[in-house]
């Protein structure tokens, strides 16, 4: 009997840990790399954030949302280019990291579009980003404030 | 009797029409016409519209014949394409030194609402110093976009601000104002430093 109970205590204590544990490690097995915005004229105009993220675990995480407190709305959109060469953009929505899979925000493609900027994107300047993932997790990520003409992190 | 005869000359009348009306759409629009040349401008020589440079000049197509062109569409609201746009070609420009200077290279805001000549003046500032920036009212922008086979749109967000959808290649003509091709948005520096070099040799070829 006491066996038993132990044993069901012991199935509960890995029933919580089975369900909490890795699930709230996912999103702390993603790494983000090349964290890069451009530099914008003034408040009124929207920025863009790039950056590189990778899923190091076993599992799938989702990208749900983002926050930062230099701007009202921060929302992730994708750039789409038709057959007639017409750039439009769109909401990303929720984005799925693959295990083991780089994940690219970069011009012409994805990227964290700021709206409602409280101050301007100064170069040299850093700003936080928060990612919000599906389990819960918040990842806060510091981006460098580049020029106006760069291309890339480092370029 | 005679009343139906009318009637049926009217039916075959109707059909007739609509025969004409369907080979006519066949023949331009439809599979049974030429294959479409697609969205190529045409000619600047061929081009009518009145704008305003970033320094306050009256340009139009005409400033452009002479010398080598590279345009593009583009708004400074933008977060995304025209920054990276403008960013690709300045390094064009710097890689082929020199021979930039022989070209125009002109950005054409297609939110002239909220691209002044001041506000222009401020944002190609930032980018290489060839570049120009192009304003004018709504009706001179539609022009240009008729002769360059462009689209524009403008998109209203959701918090109330608009964006605009537009064409994100840039145009190349030659000196004489023929256009010669275009570069897709963010190709290569490999595939678009030589078809920029094509324009330019088209001139040369072109004055002797």
């Amino acid at each position: 009997m006491k066996e038993k109970i132990l044993t069901g205590a012991l199935a509960a204590l890995l029933t919580f840990g089975g369900l909490s544990t890795p699930v709230a490690a996912d999103s702390q097995e993603i790494l983000v790399d090349d964290v890069w915005a451009r530099a914008t004229i003034g408040v009124s105009r929207p920025a863009a954030v790039y950056f590189t993220l990778r899923n190091t675990g076993g599992d799938a995480v989702k990208l749900i949302g983002f926050e930062t407190t230099i701007a009202k709305r921060a929302e992730a959109h994708r750039l789409k280019i038709d057959a007639n060469g017409i750039s439009t953009m769109e909401p990303a929505g929720e984005i799925l990291l693959r295990p083991g899979n780089d994940l690219v925000f970069e011009p012409g493609g994805l990227h964290i579009m700021l709206m409602g900027l409280q101050e301007p994107l100064v170069e040299g300047d850093s700003i936080q980003l928060d990612l919000l993932f599906d389990d819960g997790g918040r990842m806060p990520v510091n981006v460098r404030v580049r020029g106006i003409a760069a291309r890339g992190p480092r370029n | 009797m005679r009343r139906r005869a009318i009637l049926g000359y009217g039916v075959a009348g109707v059909g007739a029409v609509a025969l004409m009306l369907f080979v006519g759409w066949w023949q331009v629009d439809g599979a049974g016409g030429p294959e479409p040349v697609g969205q190529r401008p045409v000619a600047l020589t061929e081009m009518d519209f009145r704008l305003t440079d970033h320094e306050g000049n009256a340009v139009g197509p005409e400033t452009l014949i002479g010398r080598p062109t590279m345009a593009f569409f583009g708004f400074t609201y933008c977060p995304d394409v025209c920054p990276t746009t403008l960013s690709d070609i300045s390094g064009w420009l710097d890689d082929l030194g020199d021979e930039a200077g022989e070209m125009n290279v002109v950005f054409i805001t297609v939110d002239p609402e909220r691209d002044t000549v001041e506000t222009m003046a401020e944002y190609v500032g930032y980018f290489h110093p060839a570049i120009r920036g192009w304003t004018g009212p709504e009706e001179q922008i539609a022009r240009v976009a008729d002769g360059f086979h462009a689209t524009y749109e403008r998109v209203p967000t959701e918090s109330g601000d608009s964006t605009m959808n537009h064409s994100a290649s840039v145009f190349l003509f030659a000196a004489s104002g023929r256009f010669v091709t275009m570069i897709d948005y963010h190709e290569p520096r490999e595939f678009a430093v030589p078809k920029i070099r094509r324009a330019l040799e088209e001139e040369t070829e072109g004055a002797t």
